[in-house]
């Protein structure tokens, strides 16, 4: 089972915004095979996908949902309860949202969630194995900084989840596109992910994010 | 002498300044002097003078027409616009007679850039839901291409009482407003640009300037798509300019930083450090530095993605008006002619203005 996951590169991609034509592009260029919908016709999605992320399928989210176990939902925030809540069931789901005030209104939740929007978004789809990551860097860096493994000068990106084998898949996705990959740990964790976070806008080594989201360890 | 297909401007969001003790200035002093700094643009040959739309305590441009008709009154050549109208809280109806009255007054300088703005204070203050963005936008910028193109408008939507066969005053003596859509990285908002044929103004705040070079060829792929005519392409930046270009940063440096401390307050942003401040300089979208420095890099991004337009979001923050006016001199007298020398082999498509945008007028609409 591990095996097949390990060797499975389908990705799934629920917003075609920028962020996610990049995630599109970035997957694609590791050799991922990809399927992305988004909120507009078929035709302009269409259109975007072969601009921004050429080799990625345009189709409808429940398409997206069939073609792989592992899913990135980058659409704004505001709009992730407009799905289905039992969307994404046995789904590994990469949380890449991040909740902002000036585009998504006011949300108390949202606004209020003491352990961090994903676990918000865990909640809403309770079948779905979420994990919080993909959402902490500046979506050009994506293409700008990826490097291959043991390069000099690559950064990081983290990741966040209760389930660990969902957490460990979507680090190797993390290292396939391009960054080293660090374990945050619990979905909680990805508070630290997020706009405000520790770690949240800025890129860093390996060691150094994992010192900021393990002060303890890294003093101990 | 001028080059008439390229477009480089200025844009202020009318910054509450401060004064040489380092205090605010009053909110009536921030607006006389930023249509003081207009004039002196259009004295020094700058193309265009475009005005933001807030709706806080640190920007005083809430009212952008009306500090327009002040600069209109004072000026001859200058073109006057905002940067950006916050198309989705407006009544488009509004919009049209505030810029058409003042085209009227200014004969025929204005221009609009509209977009879904980036900060959104103005949706519960004028009682909309910023869960309907996306839908506003689309139907105000339909309504106002309308008004715009081919009145009377008979027209319905979700979000205002209907139009029957109406005429809405004054009519454009030159059949249309330069319109332009503003638009941060939205592939969507691309594609929507195109579709309704209108120009494409991508506001640029930091990163590379080479990411928003696949946009650009969305934008181009979707005009064809839609049968739309090649249309100009601008970009927004901030930058300043001074005599050198260390001289540059000392001014901006303690403003920006200031600015940016807020932004990561506020938004969660990143804080803003001299490395990224460098950084944004070298290889980034900070046009900040001597006249040569600056025309140098305006050029490279014009070649970079084709551009026709450049507006230049001058002084960020509470820079005081005297280095406001000096900036403005440096970059009409000195940046812009240098810019036009380095662009002189340039081929992009015209930039639209009244005069001379029947054949934008007269696209299909799709």
């Amino acid at each position: 089972m591990s095996n097949a996951v390990t060797s499975d590169r389908r990705l799934g991609i629920v917003g075609a915004g920028r962020v996610g034509t990049t995630i599109a592009r970035a997957a694609i260029a590791a050799g991922y095979d990809v399927a992305i919908s988004g909120s507009a016709t078929a035709d302009r999605i269409a259109l975007i996908v072969e601009v921004l992320a050429p080799g990625a399928h345009a189709v409808t989210t429940g398409e997206v949902v069939a073609h792989a176990d592992l899913i990135v939902l980058a659409v704004p925030m505001h709009r992730f309860r407009e799905l289905p809540r039992d969307l994404f069931a046995g789904k590994i789901l990469i949380d890449a949202m991040n909740y902002w005030e000036e585009i998504d209104g006011v949300d108390q939740e949202l606004a209020s969630a003491p352990a961090g929007t994903s676990v918000v978004v865990q909640e809403r789809f309770e079948s779905a194995r979420v994990v919080k990551s993909l959402n902490h860097i500046t979506y050009y860096k994506f293409d700008a900084d990826r490097r291959p493994r043991g390069a000099p000068g690559r950064t990081a990106m983290a990741a966040a989840g209760d389930d660990r084998a969902a957490v460990a898949v979507v680090m190797q996705l993390i290292d396939r596109l391009g960054f080293d990959a660090v374990d945050a740990g619990p979905l909680e964790a990805g508070l630290a992910l997020e706009p405000n976070g520790s770690v949240f806008g800025v890129s860093h080594s390996a060691d150094k994010l994992s010192d900021l989201l393990w002060p303890e360890a890294s003093s101990a | 002498m001028t080059t008439p297909q390229l477009e480089l401007g200025l844009d202020t969001f009318g910054y509450v300044t401060v004064d040489e003790s380092g205090q605010p200035l009053a909110p009536d002093v921030v607006i006389r002097n930023y249509v003081e700094e207009a004039v002196v643009a259009d004295s020094v040959g700058i193309d265009s003078f475009n005005i933001g739309e807030h709706y806080r305590p640190d920007f005083m441009d809430s009212a952008a027409h009306v500090v327009l008709a002040a600069i209109a009154a004072r000026t001859k050549r200058i073109r006057l616009g905002t940067a950006v109208t916050v198309l989705s809280t407006q009544d488009p109806v509004r919009v049209y007679t505030n810029f058409a009255t003042l085209d009227a007054v200014s004969n025929g300088r204005a221009q609009l850039v509209v977009g879904r703005g980036s900060l959104t204070e103005s949706f519960p203050l004028f009682g909309f839901d910023l869960a309907d963005y996306e839908e506003l936008f689309e139907e105000k910028l339909d309504l106002l291409t309308r008004l715009l193109r081919d009145q009377p408008v008979t027209w319905s939507g979700k979000f205002r009482s209907p139009l029957v066969n109406q005429y809405v005053t004054p009519a454009l003596p030159q059949g249309h407003i330069p319109t332009w859509v503003g638009v941060g990285g939205s592939p969507q908002s691309v594609v929507r640009a195109a579709r309704y044929g209108l120009p494409l103004m991508l506001a640029v705040i930091g990163g590379p300037l080479s990411r928003f070079a696949p946009l650009v060829e969305l934008y181009k792929r979707a005009l064809d798509a839609y049968g739309q005519p090649a249309l100009p392409i601008g970009v927004h930046s901030h930058g300043y300019v001074a005599r050198t270009d260390e001289e540059a940063v000392d001014i901006q440096w303690p403003y920006w930083a200031e600015t940016f401390e807020q932004a990561a307050r506020e938004r969660g942003w990143a804080r803003p450090t001299m490395a990224r401040f460098q950084a944004e300089r070298a290889e980034g979208s900070l046009y900040i530095g001597s006249p040569e420095t600056v025309a140098t890099k305006i050029a490279a991004s014009m070649r970079l993605l084709g551009l026709s337009r450049f507006d230049l979001a001058y002084a960020t923050g509470r820079v005081p008006h005297k280095q406001r006016l000096a900036t403005i001199e440096l970059y009409g007298r000195e940046v812009i002619p240098r810019v036009r020398e380095l662009l002189a082999d340039h081929a992009v498509p015209p930039i639209p203005s009244s005069h001379l945008s029947a054949g934008v007028a007269a696209q299909p609409r799709v």
